[in-house]
């Protein structure tokens, strides 16, 4: 073999070990959560089961949202959501969680931040197949359309900008340790922000549709949260204020947000790993 | 880099920012400025230090002193703040035993992780599965939760992962000493096994006997800089005269009419002090001490006990008022005149003086540890020998 091949070699053996070391650490986190529980990974699933009961109880009957099948309509949104900020509040502890092992072996320090975010892709992928299965057996047919293929770049998106700031904030706490709760606020924050538990229509209207309106999916997650909408929920209804209940009826729309969305994730995860390489030399120092 | 150097320090430093209140959230920063209560902190100076591939090396130094750090240092866990770190092969370092076990995880699974953590893949975890766990003694308790293991088990499956990442270069940081003796004697087995396959070993310990056992290299850290590189029995005896190890407490008793002035040693009397001799070299040992009229009668004994590694008496002189001891009170000069012996290592001197009845009235210590070197050998005594060899042909 060349030197050059053994170099090449090597590091393809360096990238293999970092994605195993990867996919150890969010094995033992989902082992270790499920450890001594009887129903063990039910319960991850059972969760947005309830939420779907509870929150198509409250806002279809009690507060009237005019959503139809409001509960379909939460959780297309609230699953990504949930997902994206599980991942980045548990990013946030990633690495100073681990000082132990930070302070007392070498290993690839890139894999904690990465650690939750794979962790709760699994959950996600798993509560959005118990939505699909559930959607589908109980007749709610405007799953099946074109539009279930947003999913694909929303997803996309979501997991670009998951990852960019679960580097940034998991190097960031480890410096400053008000990260963990400005991050909390955040996301309390941005559970409103986005329109998750109401229509997208009210903010526009709000809005009035002009700059501010675009201004406002400057927010990834806004695109993200709305193209999940259009892709499970998958039908438009008129709301009470004679607006459709969806961002757009059609596909551009979200193609157009989401580019921006990755463009903006992508610049985003480009300084999150710049901090977290110039920050995780210090690690070991700090923690 | 010199192919035969397997890890190299240059020049290193390592800066720690000590805050006097800790000021880690965003708040403080912002209100107490930059740096305005941080005060640096060397816990290392200019460090340079290059090791060759196969060799042993101990680490030694008082608590304190930046061993642990320059281990850090070397296993690229800590970013030096100067200097440079180069390092051929695979490092394995043990600076804790299990660090990254997981209590809730069955031994099985945090073996696989935990190699992982150390570089192997899984395939390579597979094939030295049944080796660690024979390493590590553990049979089917393998399959139990790590929380219910006992403490040796614990490090036995910490020590069995390390050993198998197959290094190049182990930095162990004092962690031979956690186990018991069986425990022990099963680390010290596998590194003299690496030692014979040739690996590179960085060793840091308290077991100073250790060092001098299975090192062929010492190096002693005080302050964050080396002040000794070299022989381990003199880098030892560097240490154990820098801690204070080699004085015995109770040696310093004595009657306030008795006061033992100084020691010397010298290679002819009357000369100035001198630290290194080669066995053979003529030897002075020079006594002075001050003797009130009180005590003068029970002199009875004066010694000087030459002790080497661990306060171990090597050889001792003793005179008696019979044999020149002078009977006057005042000023004594005593003057022992010998030829040096041709055992290795440091030595220091510790003086006694003793009534009849064999009760120390009065004892010292030289400050200066004196090294003898002896031929090329090897060994702690230089024995002179005829060889007498024949061969047969078959």
């Amino acid at each position: 073999m060349a030197l050059t091949e053994i170099a090449e070699d090597r590091a393809r053996t360096q990238t293999r070990v970092r994605w195993e070391l990867l996919r150890n650490l969010i094995r033992k986190d989902l082992k270790v959560k499920y450890q001594g529980s009887a129903l063990g990974f039910l319960w991850s699933l059972a969760n947005p089961l309830l939420l779907l009961v509870v929150y198509t109880f409250v806002f279809q009957l009690v507060l009237r949202s005019g959503i139809p099948a409001f509960g379909f309509y939460l959780l297309s949104g609230l699953l990504v959501w949930n997902a994206f900020a599980g991942a980045v509040g548990a990013a946030t502890g990633a690495v100073v969680g681990n000082a132990g092992l930070v302070k007392k072996v070498r290993f690839p320090l890139v894999v904690l931040p990465l650690t939750p975010v794979g962790f709760t892709a699994v959950h996600f992928l798993l509560q959005l197949l118990v939505l699909v299965v559930v959607m589908l057996a109980t007749g709610y047919t405007h799953l099946l359309s074109p539009h279930l293929l947003l999913a694909v770049p929303a997803l996309g998106v979501a997991m670009l900008f998951t990852v960019a700031l679960c580097f940034l904030v998991s190097a960031l706490n480890v410096r400053y340790r008000d990260t963990q709760h400005i991050v909390e606020i955040a996301l309390m924050a941005g559970f409103w922000i986005n329109p998750i538990v109401y229509s997208v229509a009210l903010v526009r209207e709000h809005l009035h549709g002009g700059w501010l309106y675009d201004l406002y999916y400057l927010n990834p997650m806004a695109g993200v949260v709305t193209a999940m909408q259009s892709a499970l929920y998958g039908q438009n209804p008129t709301l009470p204020g004679g607006q459709g209940a969806l961002a757009d009826p059609g596909y551009l729309f979200y193609l157009e947000r989401l580019g921006i969305g990755g463009l903006i994730s992508g610049a985003l995860l480009l300084l999150g790993m710049r901090v977290y390489a110039r920050l995780s030399a210090d690690f070991a120092e700090e923690l | 880099m010199d192919r035969s150097i397997a890890i190299r320090a240059d020049g290193v430093s390592k800066r720690f920012a000590v805050h006097t209140r800790k000021a880690t959230s965003l708040k403080e920063r912002l209100v107490a400025r930059r740096h305005a209560d941080e005060r640096p902190f060397y816990a290392l100076t200019d460090v340079t230090l290059a090791i060759e591939a196969g060799h042993t090396v101990g680490l030694i130094g008082a608590n304190g002193s930046g061993k642990s750090t320059l281990l850090k240092v070397l296993a690229g866990i800590l970013r030096p703040t100067t200097g440079t770190v180069d390092a051929r092969g695979r490092i394995a370092s043990l600076l804790e035993l299990g660090a990254g076990f997981n209590g809730e995880l069955s031994g099985r699974e945090n073996v696989y992780l935990n190699a992982s953590l150390l570089g192997l893949t899984r395939r390579e975890t597979d094939r030295l599965f049944d080796s660690i766990v024979d390493f590590a003694e553990l049979g089917e308790s393998i399959d139990n939760p790590v929380k219910h293991y006992s403490s040796g088990m614990y490090v036995r499956l910490g020590f069995a992962v390390a050993v198998h990442v197959d290094p190049d270069i182990l930095l162990v940081d004092e962690v031979l000493a956690v186990g018991d003796e069986a425990f022990a004697r099963k680390c010290l087995g596998q590194i003299s096994q690496f030692q014979t396959e040739g690996r590179t070993i960085l060793f840091v310990s308290h077991a100073l006997d250790l060092v001098e056992t299975i090192c062929d290299r010492g190096v002693v850290l005080d302050h964050g800089s080396v002040i000794y590189d070299g022989d381990p029995a003199y880098a030892t005896g560097t240490l154990r005269g820098l801690l204070g190890t080699d004085r015995n407490p109770a040696d310093d008793a004595g009657t306030p009419g008795l006061t033992i002035g100084g020691i010397t040693v010298a290679g002819e009397a009357g000369e100035p002090a001198r630290d290194e001799f080669v066995g053979g070299d003529p030897m002075a040992v020079r006594i002075v001490l001050d003797v009130r009229e009180d005590v003068v009668g029970s002199c009875h004994e004066l010694a000087a006990v030459v002790m080497g590694a661990g306060g171990l008496p090597v050889w001792v002189m003793r005179v008696t008022p019979d044999g020149g001891l002078p009977r006057l009170p005042g000023r004594w000069t005593v003057d022992f005149v010998t030829e040096c012996p041709p055992v290795h290592g440091g030595f220091r001197i510790a003086v006694r003086v003793a009534d009849a009845a064999g009760t120390t009235i009065g004892a010292a210590q030289g400050g200066q540890t004196f090294w003898v070197r002896t031929g090329k050998q090897g060994g702690l005594v230089d024995v002179p020998f005829q060889v007498k060899a024949e061969g047969v042909e078959w």
